[in-house]
């Protein structure tokens, strides 16, 4: 029997305003433990909300970017339950009017589009976190997160494949870091999902009965938890059982979820208007405002990738995968008037040595310009392509620019024709044995000769040049 | 002689300028007077004696240097217990905050301290505002100045600790009726402002739609006065509303000719006690004589408000006290086995009955299959009463009617802990609607007990009501009678 799984997802995004949702408290990651609070954030008595504007432009901004109408008015509910990291015991959300709604992504997988459907996307504020000592004897509470601004961004039901999913939520992030509303850090817990999925047999129009998962914090760990789930619900179904709706933990270490609360269990809520804040006003002007400084967004400049700069769909893809690395790329095609090369070289090099040495694009030592110097360094023949690896190496130790590289350690090109006729008969005078097996018909001996004479070198004659002078001499 | 406790605000404020006073004198001898006093009526939970000295002597010595130029500097205040106090112990009347001291300040007390008033204390109040009598105290109930066999109402001692003379005037929060019921049953003045124009941060929040803190005084002019501290756009609460300053000591004139008053048919039924009914009806006589056009019109929603009331207030209620829970500040209990536990007890032993029925009453309501029954219907009539109100400020200036259809309870008449009070449907509905509304003394039953009279006004028109009050209050001596205690 062939099943097909049925993929909608729930993405918090922490955003990257520079204060809380409700106070004016940092939203710095990483400060000591609750030095980032205020009577407002840790909900005191007698505090009340003030909603940051900044919070509301962000999402707007969010929906903007995610084709989504946006709510002229707009308000904010509470959602109460009990919980230590929760310091009101209810989190100011939004529930039936979302501030953004009925947008989409488009995506591609294996090279065909697709959209998916963006239900709502609404603002909310973070919990604390709970922090549990070795012992397992007492629990302890930062509440450094609790009021960083959220938005939650739910997706319809329209995945059918982890692959899908993989790459809805790499478009996503894209969309949010291009527009700067977030840093999309999983490894902070700046950007998580929650999956829901069901399952049901081929040609089947009814949902399955779905599950949500929860704590999913990487993108390994995402696709794996929907391979996990999708074959348990499979199993389930196969052995005659019905599937519970409930929500589920992912548990990486274990390759495997366990139910957390069935839907008897499922909290019930009590949703009702924040009376502590008036509604969320977006009129026209703010909303074009705000649509005036989108910029292009990672699809926009992918497909302008393959058109203007002739690059396969596959580099453009990964190049536009972040807004950081294809403003590196772009500005060092542009530069250095080759676009090719270019991206061989971010694709590369850059990307292998970024990786190797786990940095960020934001970590070069060395500008874009830098790297087109060298390009054209490269194109001009100044240097070969082959010793432009070793200056690229020392643009990364050094952070120097490449010319000042090539001079100091006089890597130009030998393209002086005696000078190389010196060396080659140089080589020639230590090597009879290969010369003569070269008159004897031996051709690679002619390959070894060559070799020789840029080891002299050090790779820097012109290997041209060399072929030129060999030849003759040998004959 | 007139002692100094029985003065108004404006009188007390003269004998300071004119240097006949001294501040420090002047606490001391209210200070004197809790002392020996209110053992009997249990106003205050907390009486700063060495701080309000303290405050007292750095007052005389701007007033001395002339840099003290309000007509509140150096006038004794007390606050409801929900009021924050930074670094002064703020309980709400629960074993639940029972030694929770804030670190801040609530903007109504920040404004006052600006003022240089002198806080004398915190006072007595139902735990968490809900009730009205003042019985649900974690500590212990208040009595009535004018007879101590009854209630001074509630939901706060503020009726009773000005009536008594214990303060200059009094700051608390009203929520339905929270100052003007206790300020009706003690004889004195109290004006529940417009929902929005004075800031509610660092107010203890109890039911955040309905409440909005206003001053309880000896007189209408004493109201004015303490108003024009108050009142004023707070960016720390977003649902105060920027308004402009007005001063209300100029609405203070003896005037209402042409003023149209409704009087609610709904507000003058036979449930109302005979002498409450003939002092209001003898009030609306002597306002037509001086000049208003007084006319009975008829309010049938009037008699939903306090249904919706106690569902509005109840939900908010169940949300706003979830915060206690044992983990962050306030009353845990000392054992417990896992977390669940822990809530439990800790909510279970820190709040009182009445507390505790009301956040499961408005748990309930707000709870899924339940929220539409009761909690969107009430919103519903709240809408419905909006509207009733809006349409009848297009005919009069102000609407009238009894604050409460009745004198003070004796104690242990009414039950303490019942939840819907039918005597707070004349109160409730300006909380519903957030309009302004004042309570004046306009008589005395025949065991002595004083009558309030409630004027309820337009939005942000709290100057109508001060002049019509003042008006009244010009052309009778309701307000100068003092209780003896």
């Amino acid at each position: 029997m062939e099943y097909e799984v049925i993929i909608g997802l729930e993405v918090h995004a922490e955003l990257s305003t520079k204060s809380k949702i409700f106070c004016s408290c940092t939203t710095e990651f990483g400060g000591d433990v609750n030095t980032h609070i205020c009577p407002i954030c840790i909900g005191m008595p007698g505090t009340l909300p003030v909603l940051n504007k900044k919070v509301v432009e962000y999402a707007v901004r969010a929906g903007l970017a995610t084709n989504c109408s946006i709510s002229e008015y707009s308000k904010m509910d509470r959602k109460n339950y009990f919980y230590p990291d929760l310091p009101k015991a209810y989190q100011i959300s939004q529930y039936d009017i979302p501030l953004c709604y009925d947008g989409y992504i488009d995506i591609d997988v294996n090279g065909t589009e697709k959209r998916i459907g963006i239900t709502r996307i609404h603002i909310e504020e973070d919990a604390g976190k709970l922090i549990h000592d070795d012992k397992g004897e007492a629990s302890f509470i930062d509440y450094n997160r609790s009021g960083v601004p959220l938005i939650e961004i739910v997706s319809e039901p329209d995945m059918r494949s982890a692959e899908e999913v993989k790459a809805y939520l790499e478009s996503l992030k894209a969309i949010l870091e291009y527009i700067n509303v977030s840093d999309c850090k999983m490894q902070e817990g700046s950007f998580r999902a929650d999956v829901n999925l069901s399952v049901r047999k081929k040609g089947e129009n009814k949902l399955g009965t779905r599950t949500e998962m929860k704590n999913l914090s990487s993108f390994r760990a995402v696709v794996r938890a929907i391979e996990g789930e999708a074959a348990r619900q499979i199993e389930e179904i196969e052995a005659g059982r019905v599937i519970v709706q409930e929500t589920r933990r992912w548990d990486e270490g274990k390759n495997m979820s366990y139910s957390m609360r069935s839907k008897e269990e499922a909290r019930d809520y009590r949703f009702f208007p924040e009376p502590d804040l008036l509604p969320v006003e977006v009129d026209e002007k703010w909303r074009e405002e705000i649509k005036n400084t989108l910029p292009e967004l990672p699809r926009d400049r992918k497909k302008r990738y393959i058109n203007d700069f002739s690059l396969p769909e596959y580099d453009a893809s990964i190049l536009t995968s972040s807004k950081m690395l294809a403003d590196f790329f772009e500005e060092t095609a542009i530069k250095s008037n080759n676009a090719k090369a270019a991206s061989n070289w971010v694709m590369g090099e850059v990307l292998r040595v970024l990786n190797e040495k786990q940095m960020e694009v934001q970590e070069i030592p060395f500008t874009a310009e830098y790297l087109a110097e060298l390009i054209t360094l490269i194109d001009k023949g100044v240097i070969s392509g082959t010793i432009g690896k070793t200056v690229f190496e020392e643009m990364f130790n050094s952070g120097k620019n490449p010319e000042t590289i090539v001079e100091e350690k006089g890597l130009k090109v030998i393209n002086d024709q005696e000078e190389i006729l010196n060396i080659v008969s140089e080589v020639l005078k230590k090597n009879v044995k290969s010369v003569e097996d070269y008159k004897n018909g031996k051709r690679k001996a002619f390959g070894f000769l060559v070799g020789q004479v840029m080891k002299e070198t050090k790779g820097k004659a012109d290997p041209k040049i060399v072929n030129e002078i060999l030849k003759k001499e040998l004959e | 002689m007139v002692e100094l406790c029985d003065l108004t605000v404006h009188q007390l404020s003269d004998l300071i300028k004119n240097k006949k006073i001294g501040v420090v004198e002047l606490t001391k001898t209210v200070i004197d007077r809790i002392k020996k006093a209110d053992e009997k009526i249990a106003s205050y939970i907390t009486v700063l004696e060495e701080d309000a000295i303290k405050q007292s002597e750095k007052i005389q010595d701007k007033i001395n240097k002339k840099n003290a130029n309000s007509p509140l500097a150096g006038i004794p205040m007390a606050l409801a217990d929900n009021i924050c106090t930074k670094g002064i112990k703020t309980t709400c009347a629960s074993k639940m905050l029972e030694n929770f001291i804030p670190p801040y300040s609530a903007t109504v007390y920040d404004s006052l301290l600006s003022e240089d008033v002198v806080l004398i204390g915190k006072l007595n109040m139902d735990e968490f505002s809900m009730g009205s009598l003042t019985e649900n105290s974690y500590y212990k109930p208040c009595k009535n100045p004018w007879n101590t066999d009854r209630v001074a109402g509630g939901s706060n001692g503020g009726g009773a600790a000005v009536a008594a003379g214990l303060t200059g005037f009094a700051l608390a929060s009203d929520t339905g009726g929270s100052i003007r019921q206790p300020a009706s049953f003690c004889g004195v003045v109290a004006l529940k402002p417009t929902y929005g124009l004075v800031s509610r941060y660092g107010l203890i929040a109890s039911a955040s739609s309905l409440e909005q803190i206003g001053p309880i005084t000896k007189d209408v002019t004493d109201c004015a006065l303490v108003l024009n501290a108050i009142q004023g756009h707070d960016k720390r609460d977003s649902t105060s509303i920027k308004v402009g300053y007005t001063d209300y000591t100029s609405a203070l004139v003896d005037d209402i000719k042409g003023m149209v008053i409704g009087i609610p048919k709904e507000y003058i039924t036979q449930e109302v006690e005979p002498e409450v009914k003939n002092a209001v009806l003898n009030a609306v006589k002597i306002l037509t004589n001086l000049g208003a056009k007084c006319e009975e019109f008829s309010l049938p929603i009037a008699k939903y408000a306090a249904l919706a009331y106690y569902i509005i207030s109840s939900a908010e209620a169940s949300s706003n006290l979830a915060r206690y829970d044992g983990v962050k500040y306030g009353y845990r209990a000392k054992e417990y086995r896992d977390l669940l536990d822990l809530y439990i007890k800790s909510r279970s032993e820190g709040f009182g009955k009445e507390v505790k029925k009301r956040i499961i009453l408005g748990t309930f309501v707000l709870s899924s299959g339940y929220y539409d029954k009761y909690y969107k219907k009430a919103l519903k009539v709240r809408t419905l009463i909006n509207e009733a109100f809006i349409k009848a400020f297009n005919k009069y200036d102000a609407i009238i009617g009894p604050t409460v259809p009745r004198t003070a309870y004796k104690t242990g008449e009414k039950p303490k802990e019942s939840i819907i009070n039918i005597d707070d449907m004349y109160t409730v509905s300006a909380n519903i609607a957030g309009l302004p509304s004042m309570s004046i003394p306009c008589g005395m039953d025949k065991n002595g007990l004083p009558i309030g009279l409630q004027l309820v006004g337009k939005p942000f028109r709290e100057s109508n009501l001060l002049k019509l009050a003042y008006t009244f209050e010009q052309n009778t001596d309701f307000h100068k009678r003092r209780a003896r205690i």
